[in-house]
């Protein structure tokens, strides 16, 4: 068989998996799965275009991090935000300093950030005889982990006391209500290690202090009325529901390796952030109508086949958005579009060098092998030259976590390879066979000489 | 058609197109919007559809120790606030105010805040990249023209069209930002991006038939044989324009919003830049190049009417 329709069955049946690819699934559809290539087949939508909360969090000013450092606390804030029943929350490391930390659908998070991104160091401190008031600034000796910067450095106790133990050692947490004067209180359990500490200290100490400090400022500062043997204790400090689950939540995945603050944040309205979505759905039916008018009526036939082909090379990118999967966001959109360009501009250069090698008097078969071999080395050349550009792009996003251009880059890239390929493939086929079915007296009117 | 013959003329276009506008960027500042230089940007509608005036809004940053407050009414009716950096308790206090002065529940449409820290090294970091990229697709283009003499000069004239197209969209925020407020902030980095994407893509294809011609011509004087190419492929960049630009103007005019409106004019004339400096800057850069035209720049003007 002839080379030609191996190439056109070929196209269909891609044709056949981009539908099924594209088209939209409902809750609780089944999407692909082949072994351990799993997708919902959902697409997958930016902040921007869904509404919701996105923070970037970097170590505090003058701590450093290593690459892990990084990556350990993302998951503890993942955690953390997890534990206080904030749904679909995704933390992750962008760049070398950063944390980038995404709310889909919510907007007030304020509070949720506060409580997550606390650094989480628990001290039992011993103070002596003196008892300290809550929210009193101290300096400990404990020297383990990186000072939390926001904390004010100032020593309001004028003394360096010693740390007992800090929050490794606690095995379990809960929160329960308070008895006696109403309010809550978090329970916790110790670790072997701990309960032998605190058993030590305990006993040695009745009678005096144990304040509990959190980030370098007092909770609570209790009096040891009895030896403690079994590793269970109490911390009680005018909680409500809300901050003693906040505090249980940040004892429960342990402390953050690095401090951080948040540098940046950013929350879209759901109604904005859908309304930018069916603007830009409309508005690319509405272009692609147009450009396919103007395409039908300026070259006729191959204006025809080019449709087809970028209307191909539209379901392949969206299908291959989904597979892979690519964020759809505002700037990704733009780089989809320029790449539709440059489909647009492959089309365009074929027709024209068709076109002119029909004027020069070849024959229709022959202009269509000119016209594709002419146009080939400037299409080649352009979008090499912008997937050489995109990379770079790319490569500059993923490492200084500019997630704006990164989207960019990555569906400009994607889109030139796949507008290469419909380019070479889906156009260049189509052309040859239709080379069969025109008559010589048609071509001046199929080709809009 | 001559049009190479006419080239000083099209360099001076651009030349009073560009220098205004840099003229203007350099008195005025560049417009850095809070992604580049940290602070909040509050855009907010009530539900009532009522709007506070600008002086009430004024106020309540006044008293909350915010005196560089930009307020700006959107056709769509909400309201954008530009301000230096609000805490989250101060940001949560402003609203509430705002709420009470309009007597309608405030929603919330957009609230963005950036530290200072972090706009100055991305900025940065981007242009380092821009000029990485710039120099891989000049050592790629004298790759890919390495059939015709001086292959390295065709790569040096696209990167200069390329930076003409930035100046021209850079003027071009010169003039958006007297006239209509306009602020550099991330959207715009993207469109300055898909600007020097398509202008280089662009560049290569006018280019190519230039290259193409060198091997089919080669007795032709280089002047003629760059505008020769030119003209053929004036109807492709044309056609290519009329559609990438008609495909991305409604696209994004339809997107409504005063930030992408901006976005969608600065595509617009960045696009059309990019196609017309491929004819009328970076081709006509290569005669310069090849005819030395410098040596004759500054003695008396007989030579460049040849």
């Amino acid at each position: 068989m002839d080379r030609r329709y191996i190439n056109l069955i070929l196209i269909l049946i891609l044709v056949a998996a981009i539908i099924w690819v594209d088209l939209p699934r409902g809750e609780g559809q089944k999407g692909l799965k082949i072994g351990s290539f799993e997708r919902t087949l959902n697409p997958v939508l930016g902040l921007d275009l869904r509404g919701g909360m996105q923070v970037l969090l970097s170590p505090q000013q003058g701590i450093s991090a290593t690459r892990q450092d990084l990556e350990d606390t993302s998951k503890i804030l993942e955690s953390r935000a997890n534990g206080l029943g904030v749904s679909e929350v995704l933390f992750q490391v962008a760049g070398e300093k950063y944390i980038l930390g995404q709310f889909p659908g919510l907007t007030n998070t304020e509070d949720v950030i506060a409580a997550v991104k606390q650094t989480g160091l628990l001290e039992f401190i011993d103070t002596g005889s003196t008892q300290l008031e809550p929210g009193t600034v101290v300096v400990t000796d404990y020297t383990g982990a990186q000072v939390d910067a926001e904390t004010p450095a100032s020593n309001e106790t004028g003394q360096v006391w010693r740390t007992v133990m800090t929050g490794v050692d606690i095995k379990n947490v809960a929160v329960a209500a308070d008895q006696g004067v109403g309010g809550y209180v978090v329970n916790f359990e110790l670790t072997d290690t701990g309960t032998q500490v605190f058993k030590d200290h305990t006993t040695a100490n009745v009678g005096n202090f144990l304040t509990i400090v959190l980030d370098k400022r007092v909770i609570s500062s209790p009096r040891i009325s009895t030896a403690i043997p079994d590793g269970q204790g109490q911390i009680s400090g005018s909680f409500t529901a809300e901050t003693a689950n906040n505090l249980a939540v940040t004892l429960r995945y342990g402390r953050l390796s690095v401090p951080v603050e948040v540098v940046e944040s950013r929350v879209v309205g759901p109604t904005l952030g859908s309304d930018s979505l069916t603007k830009s759905l409309r508005a690319g039916v509405i272009g692609f109508a147009i450009v396919a008018l103007f395409m039908l009526l300026y070259y006729r036939v191959p204006g025809a086949i080019a449709v087809i082909a970028i209307a191909i090379y539209a379901g392949l990118t969206f299908a291959l958005f989904k597979l892979i999967p690519v964020t759809l966001t505002l700037p990704s959109i733009a780089g989809f579009l320029l790449s539709t360009g440059s489909a647009l501009d492959a089309n365009i250069l074929i027709f024209e060098r068709l076109k002119e090698e029909l004027r020069n008097g070849r024959t229709l078969r022959q202009a269509v092998d000119l016209g594709w071999k002419r146009a080939w080395p400037s299409i080649r050349d352009s979008n090499i030259a912008t997937i050489i550009t995109s990379i770079i792009l790319f490569w500059f996003g993923s490492t200084f976590g500019a997630t704006l251009v990164k989207g960019f880059a990555l569906t400009l890239a994607l889109g030139v390879l796949v507008s290469l390929f419909t380019a070479v493939f889906v156009s260049r086929t189509f052309l040859g066979i239709v080379v069969d079915f025109i008559k010589s007296d048609q071509i001046k009117k199929s080709f809009g000489l | 058609m001559n049009i190479l013959g006419k080239r000083y003329l099209f360099f001076a276009l651009s030349l009073i197109i560009i220098l205004p506008g840099l003229i203007l960027l350099a008195i005025n500042g560049m417009p850095l919007s809070i992604d580049f230089k940290g602070g909040t940007l509050l855009e907010v509608s009530f539900e009532d559809g009522s709007l506070p005036s600008t002086e009430a809004i004024k106020k309540i940053y006044d008293q909350n120790g915010i005196t560089d407050l930009q307020v700006q009414a959107t056709t769509e009716g909400t309201l954008l606030l530009r301000s230096s950096e609000l805490s989250d308790s101060l940001r949560q206090t402003v609203l509430d105010v705002l709420e009470q002065e309009a007597g309608s529940p405030v929603i919330i449409q957009k609230s963005d805040t950036v530290g200072p820290s972090i706009g100055q090294g991305v900025t940065q970091r981007a242009i380092q990249a821009v000029a990485l990229a710039a120099l891989a697709v000049v050592v790629y283009i004298t790759f890919a023209f390495r059939g015709v003499p001086h292959a390295f000069r065709y790569g040096v004239c696209a990167i200069i069209a390329m930076i003409h197209d930035v100046l021209i969209v850079l003027a071009l925020t010169g003039y958006g930002a007297k006239l209509f407020g306009w602020q550099i902030d991330s959207l715009y980095l993207t469109a300055l991006l898909t600007v020097i994407g398509f202008s280089v893509q662009d560049k290569i294809v006018v280019f190519d038939r230039i290259r193409e011609n060198n091997r089919i011509l080669r007795k032709l004087d280089f002047e003629k044989l760059a505008n020769h190419s030119i003209v053929q492929t004036l109807q492709r960049s044309i056609n290519t324009q009329l559609m990438t630009v008609e495909f991305l103007l409604l696209a994004l005019a339809l997107f409504g919003g005063v930030s992408l409106r901006e976005f969608a004019v600065i595509l617009l004339v960045g696009l059309l830049s990019g196609t017309y400096s491929s004819i009328f800057i970076a081709a006509p850069l290569l005669v310069v190049w090849e005819n030395k035209e410098w040596k004759t720049w500054f003695s008396k003007r007989q030579a460049t009417t040849s």
